[in-house]
């Protein structure tokens, strides 16, 4: 198909605003399924995804769509993350799209995210075509939404179709829009192929599938081609494009299509998204910008449960990096937990995935440490390493000074609770930018924080703070000169090397007396008296004892029928195996995670 | 089962006998042992059946000598005497009874009459009184329903009928207790002099009206308070005379509970009649708990029998130890190499060791048993003897 009948766009919205369905009724009115082929919410095909609401790892689907004018034109849809998190997963999608659809929800507005996604969409120097949803709710206020598309935005509004993803009203003519208003591709298809891999999949019989969209130059069958980055060279044996949810071979790929490649590829390294493809023999000139390289901003120790499942876990975590290149890894030991990985992730919900994809998709049962971020530890011989893991804080007499980072944090929420969420914001010691009213309902409070201040529990404190009203963004801003010391906890006078973590000082007491209240009650008690103690360097801050075990006899053994006392006796056994060993003291694996959980002290 | 019991020892067996009896006038309300309120007719047919299983049992008794019987509920007491004599002749026609063997009848302050009095003395020797308590309000708490003049009554009625061994049951940790409540019951416990006290406290169960009140451990003492009752027991009983040799009893030198040590010490015992437990031939079993069935079936004992479990060297290890382990006297390592062919020491060494130097167990002689602070949290030190 020629190019100029060709669309590759995306649909960037807020969380919940209707990507997902939208692009359902998309697909339907293409017509390249039947109504039996479709199920519900076709993008989202991952279990996960479908529990979160969330679109998590990038997919695409093309159809076939016959304008009004006649003729038929070829729509790639290429689904993006939703989450802040996965703005990078974003970039990688949008790098392969010339075009962009706005989904703005009838009845919120413009939210954070919407916003987020909409510049990074304008950097790519994506077409953006606004589309109104969820009309068919009474409380929809089109005319409002529109204004504020114009007004926060600066996006011509005018005549942005009003629609009901839901119910498919008017979502013809957001596919008029996409032929009429959103450009064409424009590459050169006699130049050498050059093709930008934006997404991967790994598949036991097929080896590495290669998501990618071409802009120059064509592929086929039996070109012999040459990954720019990594060098390393393949014979191609399928291309194809993407049904909904499956590989449909192609003769060829050609410029401005959006398709796959298999190549028999084994290596998982050797297919970098991102990279350039390009033809061995003849190679193109330069390889495509790319995008950023995805920075984790928290890590976390992951450990099996079970420590002979070790090499399962290397083995997920390597298959998980394959399509998920922002997700860092290394292997760590543990005192308390034994062999497992630092991980690193671009933010909590990252993290809270990659933790649910491991249990879930290779059956793995983990232990999660504290999260951290990376802090830079100046030494006083003039040397600067960061700081991923707190057990690796050098000695305090090396350390000149220590830098945190911040971030630029934008709250969107209704005025009512501005009040309560400052107070907040001071409390994580934010420090204030400004207030914005986008309208009447709705303002947008900028605060810079420590990073340290918000990936432990500081979306759920928004939340409970503002009844579910705020929600929130954030950008890195740089790093800050601050006052850090290392707090240990200690279990029985042992220190443990997984509870370490890395605190302002000014809050250590606090936070020291915290851990020790709430690890208190994840411990539970045993035949001794079990002190909980938080330490700086040497000077124990807080303490907290979990009292022994006065108690537990079973008096009766009633007619000489001993089952009832055996099971007992089982039941206690059993319970001891599945506690991790700190010392000689027991302790829940729950524990590790449960202690970090924002409590009911909040 | 029956094949391989019938084999003939030139020493009988000891043997112990307990018989159910699932009657109760009203069922307490922390009760959750097999027990219900019946009628005339039920009981009959009850001792019916009973008697065709003793009969039953005649080739399996012949190796057999009984040295105590256990009449246990549920309330015995609450069965007309006439029936309870009927049972007694079965049982001395299929079994072999010592002349010494102990024979006790567990009996509530509130169903002593003239009726089972006169079956007491002529056909038994040791009774167990329900006491639990002797502050009235207590005893309405817990649903009993005697009073502290019917208990103190009973055991002068008892006494007076030549019954001599006798037995109260006291119950500590109930709602309302306080430390020094508990106190006064053991002291008007001693002052009847009886020469044994079996001191239980309370265990709030799972499907009794108890557990819906006081799950959460409301109004319960709390765990300071009931270990002090705890102690108290001991050292006010062993002011009267009355020591402990198990967790939960105590009594003067002579009077300790033999068919109770049975069970600890894992001697042969059959349970009779509905859902009773046994021991024997290296197997456990249990009667069913479904009087229908047992009403039906109970001349065939095969047939009644549910959880029949063999047990092997490793099961019985782990028995010798953790019930021998609830007596003060404990284990001897003597015993334990005679039954099993092995040495205490190879099998727990470890564990043994452990718990000797955390203060939680002591070896005296060649005998280990647990100390004050095992007894309290002797749950989880006994679970240490289940093998991996």
């Amino acid at each position: 198909m020629d190019q100029s009948h060709i669309r590759n766009f995306c649909i960037i919205a807020h969380i919940d605003h209707g990507k997902s369905t939208l692009a359902d009724r998309i697909i339907e009115q293409t017509g390249l399924l039947t109504d039996r082929e479709m199920q519900d919410q076709v993008l989202d095909n991952m279990d996960l995804e479908r529990e979160r609401g969330i679109t998590i790892k990038a997919q695409t689907i093309r159809t076939i769509y016959k304008a009004d004018n006649g003729e038929e034109y070829m729509l790639n849809l290429i689904d993006t993350p939703g989450h802040v998190d996965f703005n990078y997963e974003v970039s990688r999608s949008l790098a392969a799209c010339d075009g962009a659809i706005l989904i703005v929800d009838a009845t919120q507005g413009v939210e954070a995210q919407t916003l987020g996604n909409c510049y990074l969409a304008i950097d790519h120097d994506l077409e953006i075509l606004p589309v109104i949803n969820k009309i068919d709710l009474a409380s929809a206020q089109p005319d409002e939404c529109a204004e504020e598309i114009e007004d926060v935005i600066g996006l011509d509004a005018s005549d942005a179709p009003r629609i009901s993803a839901k119910t498919g009203e008017n979502v013809h003519e957001v596919l008029e829009q996409i032929v009429h208003k959103l450009p064409a591709p424009t590459g050169d298809p006699d130049q050498p192929l050059k093709a930008l891999i934006f997404d991967s999949l790994y598949d036991s019989y097929r080896g590495v599938i290669v998501f990618m969209r071409v802009f120059d130059g064509s592929v086929k069958v039996g070109s012999r081609v040459k990954m720019m980055q990594t060098g390393a060279e393949f014979d191609v044996t399928e291309v194809g494009i993407f049904g909904a949810g499956k590989f449909i071979p192609q003769e060829e790929l050609s410029a401005g299509m959006v398709g796959y490649l298999e190549a028999s590829i084994k290596d998982l390294h050797e297919t970098r998204v991102g990279d350039t493809v390009t033809l061995a023999d003849r190679p193109c000139a330069e390889a495509l910008p790319g995008y950023k390289e995805p920075q984790p901003m928290v890590f976390c120790g992951i450990y099996p449960e079970d420590t002979k499942r070790y090499p399962d876990l290397r083995d997920a975590l390597e298959k998980l990096q394959l399509n998920d290149a922002a997700l860092q890894y290394e292997p760590e030991t543990s005192l308390a937990l034994g062999f497992g990985f630092r991980c690193g992730f671009l933010g909590l919900l990252h993290l809270d995935v990659v933790q649910q994809r491991l249990e879930r998709e290779y059956g793995l049962d983990l232990i999660t440490t504290a999260p951290s971020v990376v802090y830079k530890v100046y030494k006083t011989d003039g040397t600067v390493t960061d700081l991923t893991n707190p057990s690796n804080l050098p000695d305090p007499s090396e350390i000149d000074h220590m830098e945190e980072p911040v971030v630029n944090v934008e709250i969107m929420l209704t005025p009512d609770y501005i009040g309560p969420i400052m107070t907040l914001c001071q409390e994580r010691r934010g420090v204030y930018q400004s207030t914005e009213y986008l309208e009447q309902n709705r303002a947008v409070l900028k605060y810079q924080m420590p990073l340290n201040e918000i990936i432990y529990d500081f979306f759920d404190a928004l939340k409970s703070r503002s009844r579910g009203y705020a929600s929130y963004d954030y950008e890195l801003a740089g790093y800050q000169t601050s006052e850090l010391v290392k707090m240990d906890i200690l279990v029985n006078h042992e220190p443990v090397d997984a509870l370490s973590f890395i605190v302002f000082g000014p809050s250590a007491y606090e936070r020291g007396a915290q851990m020790c209240e709430r690890l208190k009650r994840e411990i539970p008690r045993q035949l001794f008296d079990i002190p909980i103690q938080a330490a700086i360097g040497s000077k124990i801050i807080a303490r907290e004892t979990v009292r022994q075990v006065r108690k537990d006899v079973l008096a009766k053994c009633y007619g000489g029928d001993i089952s009832r006392k055996r099971k007992l006796l089982e039941k206690q056994k059993e319970g001891k195996k599945k506690m991790r060993q700190i010392g000689n003291v027991e302790v829940p694996k729950e524990a590790f995670l449960n202690v970090l959980k924002l409590g009911d002290d909040e | 089962m029956s094949s391989s019991w019938g084999m003939m020892n030139k020493v009988k067996e000891d043997l112990g006998l307990y018989l159910h009896f699932p009657f109760c006038e009203k069922k307490c309300d922390y009760c959750d042992f097999l027990s219900f309120s019946s009628d005339l007719s039920t009981k009959e047919a009850y001792a019916a059946a009973l008697i065709r299983e003793i009969v039953a049992y005649q080739k399996t008794a012949e190796s057999c000598l009984v040295g105590s019987i256990f009449l246990g509920g549920g309330t015995p007491s609450v069965m007309p005497a006439r029936l309870l004599k009927e049972i007694f002749s079965a049982l001395a026609a299929s079994f072999e009874i010592a002349g010494d063997a102990e024979i006790t009848m567990e009996m509530n302050p509130g169903t002593v009459s003239e009726d089972n009095l006169s079956f007491a003395a002529d056909s038994i020797n040791r009774v167990s009184l329900g006491v639990q308590s002797f502050h009235d309000e207590e005893l309405k708490m817990l649903g009993r329903i005697h009073t502290r003049k019917q208990a103190v009554d009973s055991v002068s009625l008892l006494k007076k009928a030549g019954i001599k061994n006798l037995n109260i049951d006291l119950m500590s940790g109930i709602p309302g207790q306080t430390v020094r409540s508990w106190r006064d019951n053991l002291d008007q416990a001693i002052a009847l002099d009886v020469p044994h006290i079996s001191a239980y406290s309370l265990i709030v169960e799972e499907g009794t009206p108890f557990f819906d009140r006081y799950q959460n451990g409301d109004h319960l003492p709390d765990e300071d308070a009931e270990r002090q009752m705890y102690y108290d027991t001991r050292k006010y009983l062993a002011g009267a005379g009355c020591l402990r040799y198990e967790i939960s009893n105590y009594a003067k030198e002579g009077y300790e509970c033999r068919h109770n040590l049975r069970y600890w010490r894992r001697g042969p015992y059959i349970g009779l009649g509905l859902g009773a437990s046994s021991l024997f031939d290296h197997k456990r079993w249990k009667n069913t708990e479904s009087l229908k069935q047992y009403l039906r079936d109970s001349a065939d004992p095969q047939k009644i029998a549910r959880d029949l479990t063999p047990l092997d060297t490793r099961d019985e290890m782990e028995e010798f130890m953790f019930l021998g382990l609830r007596t003060m006297r404990g284990v001897s390592e003597e015993t334990f190499k005679a039954a099993f062919h092995r040495s205490m020491g190879d099998v727990y060494g470890a564990v043994l060791t452990r718990q000797i130097e955390e203060g939680f167990m002591k070896k005296i002689g060649d005998r280990y048993a647990l100390t004050d602070r095992g007894i309290d949290v002797s749950n989880r030190i006994l679970s240490e003897f289940l093998l991996d």
